[in-house]
């Protein structure tokens, strides 16, 4: 990030890249339902077609070192146009098209400084609630499986 | 020697065929579906990934199902498979730090700060086979436990618990030129880094790396391990995307991640400190994060002045042949056709035996005329 960078413009982009992670992390069929569900969509088009190819997962040497190549995984991108001009990105895990296509027309219509709020309230919100929920259940089920360690009194009198 | 021999098409197109119906069996019973094997074959989807090397649990399981459960083959197909799509490049460095864990132990430390988590594990069942399992049952809904489960993502390491006192070695620093191998891009060469190692041990065959590990355990090359973390959960993957300029999640990944804590009595240019050997593979796969680890450590005897003349340090020996679908490859091409190679051998055998005879025809002459 360009120090030189106004302060609000870096805050528009950390937004961005918080919307585009719910987005990511979603359930197909969550953005399925989410994108038929939405009232009053503009006209769109593909900038760049739905593609799928592969990202090199790094890992770090030792955990915290120096990165090393670990394997590939399957990731999906897309870019749409809205006719009102916004370019929206995905990139997300998978070979899933559609799921990429939703998510770049989702971040397209956040772009949109009228819509912004609606995408936020309708869109975003209720699946980063879904994940959130979803973590939580994940986290507590592995903490149900948390050691408690005693020690049992020796006979030794 | 390779001919190209002709015939056989119909007996091939009739071998598959009958390939084809084996691989469906009886019709009376339900096809799998690939969300079956996901979701009731995990650990076979998670080694086609991880030996596969590509990180794509659907595709995992059509491979599995297609190969009819030999996890080779389905790793054969996942490999010729990664070879037909682009490469968007490369990911940032997982932070496996910042673990959502669903599993956790140390074998070094019983109470430590985020403590003991067993998750899902096949440890501390009794391997009796449970003929009165029901496979539609739904199973009891897992217990949840509130408290603690707010930490789930920020469990400190432990290595780094005993790293403070400085008893721990660190973790290596990236190259200054920013280089990082990739023995997809460029044939392995020898001397290897310990990050084209890591990633050669990281796609390698489980059966080939757990043997290794257990030859060190044995005492060839041994390396008195611990296990200090075994980690297994999901970790966000990162991607720079350039027309955006700047960084997106792309989703998770599952990961198992083993430090292997080790003894090392120094050297003269290091004081004695605990040294490690790390495994990092896709999916829940401890058994081969752990063995990954050992071999990691045991080909680090050069870095770490210590004696070699085990299999498992020969950095060579263990990089060359731990690849699974290249092994297979070499090892079963001897199925094909080497007809005329054999007939050399067999008329280079003919001739030493017609050699032979004579020569003992000779010496008989030879006796009978004295």
């Amino acid at each position: 990030m360009p120090e030189n960078m106004p302060l609000t413009e870096t805050s528009e982009i950390d937004a961005r890249r918080r919307a585009m992670r719910t987005l990511a992390l979603a359930a197909p069929e969550a953005l399925e339902a989410a994108y038929a569900g939405f009232a009053g969509l503009p006209d769109w088009h593909f900038a760049r077609r739905p593609e799928t190819g592969l990202v090199m997962v790094r890992g770090r040497i030792g955990g915290g070192g120096g990165p090393f190549n670990l394997g590939e995984m399957s990731v999906t991108r897309a870019a749409v146009t809205l006719a009102t001009g916004e370019t929206g990105h995905a990139y997300v895990a998978g070979r899933n098209q559609r799921k990429a296509a939703i998510a770049a027309v989702f971040d397209a219509l956040w772009q949109n400084a009228g819509l912004r709020p609606r995408i936020e309230d309708e869109i975003i919100a209720p699946l980063g609630a879904a994940r959130d929920d979803a973590d939580r259940r994940g986290a507590e089920q592995a903490a149900a499986t948390r050691v408690d360690f005693f020690t049992l009194v020796r006979g030794d009198d | 020697m390779y001919v190209a021999v002709k015939g056989g098409e119909k007996a091939i197109a009739n071998a598959h065929r009958l390939f084809a119906a084996k691989r469906r069996g009886d019709a009376g019973l339900p096809g799998l579906s690939v969300e079956q094997i996901v979701n009731q074959l995990s650990f076979a989807v998670d080694r086609v990934m991880g030996e596969g090397s590509l990180y794509d649990r659907e595709l995992a399981a059509i491979a599995i199902r297609q190969a009819q459960g030999d996890l080779i083959e389905a790793i054969f197909l996942v490999r010729a498979y990664r070879t037909t799509l682009p490469r968007f490049g490369y990911s940032v460095a997982l932070e496996t730090a910042e673990m959502r864990i669903a599993r956790r132990i140390s074998a070094t430390f019983k109470d430590l700060p985020g403590g003991q988590m067993l998750g899902p594990t096949f440890d501390y069942s009794h391997r009796l086979i449970d003929f009165a399992l029901d496979a539609d049952a739904p199973a009891e809904e897992p217990a949840r436990s509130a408290s603690g489960a707010e930490e789930m993502a920020n469990i400190p390491r432990v290595i780094d618990l005993i790293g403070a006192d400085g008893m721990m070695e660190e973790d290596p620093a990236p190259r200054e030129d920013g280089s990082v191998g990739d023995l997809t891009r460029e044939p392995l060469d020898f001397p290897a880094d310990r990050d084209l190692r890591l990633q050669n041990l990281a796609r390698g065959d489980e059966g080939f790396l757990l043997a290794l590990g257990y030859s060190t355990q044995r005492g060839y090359a041994r390396t008195h391990p611990f296990v200090g973390e075994i980690r297994m959960g999901e970790v966000e993957v990162g991607f720079f995307a350039e027309e955006l300029g700047f960084e997106v999640t792309v989703g998770r990944v599952t990961v198992t991640e083993c430090q292997m804590i080790n003894q090392f009595t120094g050297s003269a240019r290091m004081k004695p400190k605990f040294t490690r050997g790390y495994g990092l593979v896709f999916g829940h796969a401890e058994r081969k994060a752990m063995s990954m680890s050992l071999v990691d450590r045991a080909l680090r005897w050069k870095e770490l002045g210590e004696e070699a003349g085990a299999a498992a340090q020969d950095e060579e020996f263990v990089l060359s042949h731990s690849d699974n679908i290249q092994a297979s490859g070499f090892v079963e091409h001897l199925k094909l056709p080497h007809y005329v190679d054999f007939q050399a051998e067999l008329d280079l055998i003919r001739t030493l035996h017609r050699d032979a005879e004579t020569r003992a025809e000779g010496a008989t002459n030879r006796e009978a005329a004295e």
